[in-house]
């Protein structure tokens, strides 16, 4: 198979970037997107050429690593995976690739395609979490009844990569999905209730503060959510921000 | 309480609110309306009380533009900060592909929808004012119907207002059930909701238009 790419290339987070075309042959249907970034890495290595910058780690559709806005959507046409999961079957002979990395003013670019997405961390780190006593008479979690839809719900949001997506797809870059699964993942349990107001209050305030943008509903973060996190963790979030505010 | 104020999920709120607020007053708009097309007494009727009534002029009026107001600003407001959470635009972006047309742009139906209403207050809203308070003529309650007839004359006026009308008909298809999810109605009864407010977003502007064509097509 052979492809022009056009690529983002930027040398650092302060200098300016640019679009590339790279012409590449002999790419297989059956290799990852990330593999045929590897070839294309190869190829400018043993031309002397820089190589293009990418975040990629477990390639299993996993950590959230890989990014990547492919042809005007994150991680590329399919529905429900990550890059490194997209295989380069989905592609014809031929076809130009329009490689960018995920925008939004609160993931600033690091270099080439790869971005800064510790905003996340620090939504995280405002609330994201339970204390949980530790000293040695640790309560097993499981030994705690929750009913079966609560406890599925709480896995599902869970399941969030925080893999930016969702920010990456909203026209607004709102981080709203993201966060809300966090949220949800621990209000819908009994071990989340301790720290369920200051939780809410505490990420939402450094979700604004980190600059995303306004959710609108569009839906667009749900459809493009590799791990299929649904608009009812959003509408969970904004029951729980109201009812935190009026307590707090 | 003080992110209930400023933060992101109350400027949501605000909006649902406010939303929900015009949705109200569009219902009893196009009601009051649709009487015209039956009959002309009712309509003076409703239209003599609606312009006298204290309550209704010094109390539900300024909220009613208020409401408005607030709705339009908050959404120019929030298309502003929107827009600048993405400094750098994406050089190809497939918005379509996961999103609705009619959910990626409500700033342009609004900004129709807020086109139309100026021409709305400048057809009958200030004429209003100027006849009551200005020029102080003696109440006529016979007077609201043959005005409305004589509005709806204007060729041009009436394809502005059915376009109008088609712009808020796709405003209020996104936006009345995302209203809901704003407010965090988010359950197994979602889906019907968004039914409901989809014949809504399709019924009263229909019936808008239907009450501007059957005048003009009957007042010639």
């Amino acid at each position: 198979m052979k492809l022009n790419l056009k690529i983002w290339r930027q040398n650092d987070a302060k200098s300016k970037g640019k679009m590339v075309q790279y012409p590449l042959d002999g790419v297989d249907g059956d290799m990852s997107f990330l593999e045929m970034l590897d070839v294309l890495n190869e190829e400018l290595i043993n031309k002397g050429e820089e190589p293009v910058e990418f975040d990629h780690d477990c390639r299993e559709g996993i950590c959230g690593a890989c990014s990547l806005q492919i042809n005007g959507e994150p991680h590329g046409p399919d529905r429900k995976i990550t890059t490194c999961q997209l295989h380069m079957r989905k592609f014809n002979d031929g076809d130009t690739i329009v490689i960018e990395p995920f925008r939004a003013n609160a993931f600033p670019v690091i270099k080439d395609l790869m971005v800064d997405r510790s905003a996340f961390d620090r939504i995280q780190q405002a609330g994201g979490y339970i204390s949980v006593n530790t000293s040695g008479n640790t309560v097993d979690a499981n030994a705690i009844p929750i009913e079966k839809e609560k406890a599925d719900d709480a896995f599902n949001a869970a399941t969030c990569i925080g893999c930016g997506a969702c920010v990456a797809a909203c026209k607004n870059a709102s981080a709203m999905l993201f966060t809300s699964a966090k949220v949800s993942q621990f209000a819908l349990l009994p071990q989340g209730q301790v720290e369920a107001t200051d939780r809410v209050l505490n990420m939402v305030r450094q979700m604004d503060l980190e600059g995303f943008g306004n959710c609108t509903n569009t839906g667009a973060c749900e459809v493009e959510c590799p791990k299929g996190i649904s608009l009812e963790n959003i509408a969970r979030m904004n029951r729980e921000y109201v009812s935190a505010s009026v307590k707090g | 309480m003080s992110g209930l104020i400023k933060s992101s999920i109350a400027r949501k709120i605000a909006m649902a609110l406010s939303g929900f607020f015009l949705v109200f007053f569009l219902l009893f708009h196009c009601t009051v309306n649709m009487t015209s097309v039956f009959s002309a007494d009712i309509y003076n009727q409703f239209s003599h009380f609606l312009g006298t009534n204290f309550v209704v002029q010094a109390l539900m009026q300024p909220v009613l533009v208020f409401g408005i107001i607030f709705h339009f600003v908050m959404g120019f407001v929030l298309e502003i900060k929107n827009r600048n959470s993405r400094s750098i635009r994406y050089t190809q972006y497939k918005g379509g592909t996961n999103a609705a047309w009619v959910s990626r742009n409500m700033i342009i139906s609004g900004a129709v929808v807020l086109a139309f209403f100026g021409l709305h207050f400048y057809d009958f809203f200030i004429p209003e004012l100027i006849h009551k308070y200005v020029q102080s003529h003696p109440e006529d309650p016979t007077r609201y119907f043959p005005e409305l007839i004589h509005k709806f004359q204007n060729p041009v006026r009436i394809g502005l207002y059915v376009f109008s009308f088609v712009l808020l008909a796709l405003h209020l298809w996104h936006g009345f059930a995302s209203a809901f999810q704003s407010m965090g109605v988010n359950n197994k009864y979602s889906p019907g909701l968004k039914k409901v407010t989809q014949v809504f977003a399709i019924v009263v502007p229909a019936a808008f238009i239907f009450i501007a064509l059957f005048h003009h097509l009957n007042g010639h």
